[in-house]
């Protein structure tokens, strides 16, 4: 009885269904999602976002909370001054910088200061995300996807910092600084690849 | 399955099945980018001198403890990456095999002899050598693939393998574990010897 009630409820919703609005231009937040995606599969953009949240973490609930609101603030109003500016995009370098030292940092668990905090989180926002507008402008993007970049900068800067606040174990501790060095590592290697003309 | 009547359910291996045969999707316009990730990440564990000398660190820091078990795997990667900085600039550093093989002599022979140094003094030993293994690591990026997905792939393989010799350095706190651990030390120096003919010849 049950299961005949449940095949007559699912062709009857199968029949009543509506056209699907499968393709985003129709909602208009197509580029939202385009934007939430470029930070997601842009490595030299979330692996510094990882490292700024991981050293977050390590000082702290309070920083935690302060870079979790500068951070995706900074990189929007970056954004919107790159989309403004007619310099040509330079694509490892914000990443350079910001993975060199966040990594160094986060491996050496350097304690800061609420205020050297939120003067980096501002500047690693604004850099990315300056960059991020240039190269939007530069391929003739809606900037509309900025939201979306900087939503997913809230949401990665969350995960990663709750997470290692609520580390408790020592050895949690450790491998969240042996993520900084790996992370450290890779900036002085793109350093290198980008010095080298590979890139 | 639930008695004999009933039939086994064959959707978790079929799923299974799509999973493995799935190719491999390009979905980004930077081709190339998760090549770079797989290149890098397979390279260290593609030679054995290199997996080697770096389940040993793993080892030794293991043996030695508190802070030595720690600081070693944070520190090794920055210092290797220093060796890679210069690889991809083109500075040729010599006798890079010669220093490979000559770290798996060295680490093995330190974990078969269980030698407690200095800290400063273990960490310069496995700092200078991690510079031979990042440069060997910095030259053999393939043209055309992503340098920092290549340079994050061989560093969080090397750390892999750091953490799987720490894992079996656990050993160290039982007795016959203790000579397990020494004999895999002279294993390690006695391959390093052959690699480091290998290199000599």
């Amino acid at each position: 009885m049950r299961r005949r009630f449940a095949a007559l409820a699912g062709a009857g919703l199968a029949l009543t269904s509506g056209a699907a609005q499968a393709h985003l231009v129709n909602t208009g937040i197509g580029p939202v999602y385009d934007g939430i995606a470029h930070l997601l599969v842009s490595f030299e953009d979330v692996l510094p976002v990882i490292a700024m949240a991981l050293l977050a973490g390590l000082n702290g609930p309070p920083a935690g909370r302060q870079v979790l609101l500068v951070l995706p603030l900074a990189w929007l109003v970056g954004g919107v001054a790159g989309t403004l500016s007619s310099a040509a995009p330079w694509p490892t370098g914000p990443a350079t910088v910001s993975l060199l030292v966040l990594g160094a940092l986060v491996a050496a668990d350097f304690k800061l200061s609420p205020a050297a905090l939120t003067v980096l989180a501002l500047a690693v926002g604004l850099a990315h995300g300056w960059h991020n507008g240039v190269a939007m402008t530069v391929a003739g993007l809606p900037t509309a996807g900025l939201l979306g970049t900087a939503g997913a900068v809230f949401v990665v800067t969350a995960l990663f910092a709750a997470t290692v606040v609520a580390l408790r174990r020592p050895w949690t501790r450790i491998a969240t600084r042996v993520a900084g060095s790996w992370i450290g590592a890779s900036g002085l290697l793109l350093l290198g690849w980008t010095l080298g003309s590979r890139a | 399955m639930k008695g004999s009547g009933s039939r086994l359910d064959h959707r978790p291996a079929a799923l299974l099945m799509l999973a493995l045969l799935a190719i491999p999707a390009w979905a980004h316009e930077q081709s190339g980018q998760a090549a770079g990730f797989v290149t890098g990440l397979l390279h260290p564990v593609s030679g054995l001198d290199h997996v080697l000398a770096m389940v040993a660190v793993g080892l030794w820091g293991a043996q030695l403890g508190a802070p030595a078990i720690w600081l070693l795997p944070v520190t090794f990667p920055l210092v290797m990456a220093i060796g890679g900085f210069l690889g991809l600039l083109g500075v040729p550093l010599p006798g890079v095999e010669v220093g490979i093989a000559a770290s798996a002599v060295l680490l093995g022979a330190m974990v078969a002899t269980e030698s407690r140094p200095p800290l400063a003094l273990a960490a310069a030993l496995v700092a200078f050598f991690a510079v031979f293994h990042g440069h060997a690591h910095g030259t053999e990026l393939p043209p055309g693939q992503s340098g920092l997905l290549y340079s994050f792939g061989f560093v969080v393989a090397t750390g892999c393998l750091h953490a799987v010799g720490i894992a079996l350095g656990l050993l160290h706190r039982w007795r016959s574990g203790r000579v397990a651990l020494r004999g895999a030390g002279a294993a390690v120096g006695l391959a390093g010897l052959v690699f480091l003919w290998r290199a000599l010849a």
